[in-house]
């Protein structure tokens, strides 16, 4: 099964309706909550994350009977330093996200504790692509 | 404590969720920081914010945090309620500071996260 969404960049209003819908549908489907959750939160970051720094973005998920698989793409400012990002505290959120309750600089962090695999991949200037995997089956973990 | 009592002890007001107020809570989190509780995994939670956006109830959403307390004084807007009744969460209005609602939350028994 593949569900697709789009997401506007800065609009805070609809940020989250694409993490709400996959949770329904996992929840449809008897996916364990724990797993759910892990899912859930990581790709609520990622979601986040485009409406945060991105101007467009795109989220795929693919459910098979083994993973789950999530991609967010966006067009955007892209990460230059992506190893830095992914330090916890680091953000270069504006004033209006901060308002927003977010650019604490844990989002990367926290995707990666709830996804069993995480990758990350940015061109300055263009985008940037998050691919996340999480195992139905935790004794591939 | 039950909700009921957590709602007693802050002089809140229910907005949203009358019909769950006897669900048990155990431990508390006060943040204004949506990715500070998107961190926590720990079920019979209340979160007590004073942040009243859409974004914390989807945060809450996303958590499985089934109780809000929005402090000093914050009001709830209707859109908030629309999607918390949704997802079948009790909101609480409370006019004290963050300081007092967690002070007295703790004296009667609310355990921290960590
Ligand atoms: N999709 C993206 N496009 C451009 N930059 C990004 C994107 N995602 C993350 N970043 C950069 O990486 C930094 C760290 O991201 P992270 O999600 O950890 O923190 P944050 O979004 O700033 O705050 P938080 O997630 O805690 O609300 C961001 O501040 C931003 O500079
Ligand atoms: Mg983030």
């Amino acid at each position: 099964m593949t569900f697709k969404f789009e997401i506007e960049g800065g609009n805070f209003s609809k940020a989250g309706n694409a993490s709400s819908a996959v949770k329904k549908i996992l929840k449809q489907i008897n996916v364990p909550p724990a797993i759910i959750k892990r899912l859930v939160v990581a790709l609520y970051e990622g979601e986040v994350n485009v409406v945060a720094h991105a101007r467009k973005g795109w989220i795929k998920v693919v459910i098979e009977p083994e993973e789950i698989f999530v991609n967010i793409e966006d067009e955007g400012p892209g990460i230059p330093n992506i190893e830095l990002a992914m330090q916890e505290g680091y953000s270069t959120a504006s004033q209006k996200v901060r308002e927003m309750g977010f650019g604490a600089g844990m989002g990367l962090p926290n995707m990666k504790k709830n996804a069993d695999l995480l990758n990350i991949t940015s061109q300055v200037g263009k985008g940037t692509n998050v691919e996340i995997i999480i195992f139905l089956n935790q004794s591939h973990k | 404590m039950k909700i009921n009592e957590l709602v007693n002890i802050l002089e809140g007001r229910v907005v949203c969720g009358e019909q769950f107020l006897d669900r048990e809570i155990e431990y508390g989190f006060a943040s204004d920081l949506m990715s500070d509780v998107l961190t926590l995994d720990i079920d019979k939670l209340v979160l007590i914010t004073g942040l009243n956006n859409l974004q914390t109830i989807r945060t809450a959403e996303m958590a499985d945090i089934e109780c809000i307390v929005f402090a000093r004084n914050k009001r709830i807007h209707p859109s908030m309620v629309e999607l918390a009744a949704e997802h079948q969460m009790v909101l609480v209005e409370c006019r004290f500071s963050m300081f007092k609602a967690v002070a007295r939350l703790s004296a009667a028994g609310l355990k921290p996260v960590y």
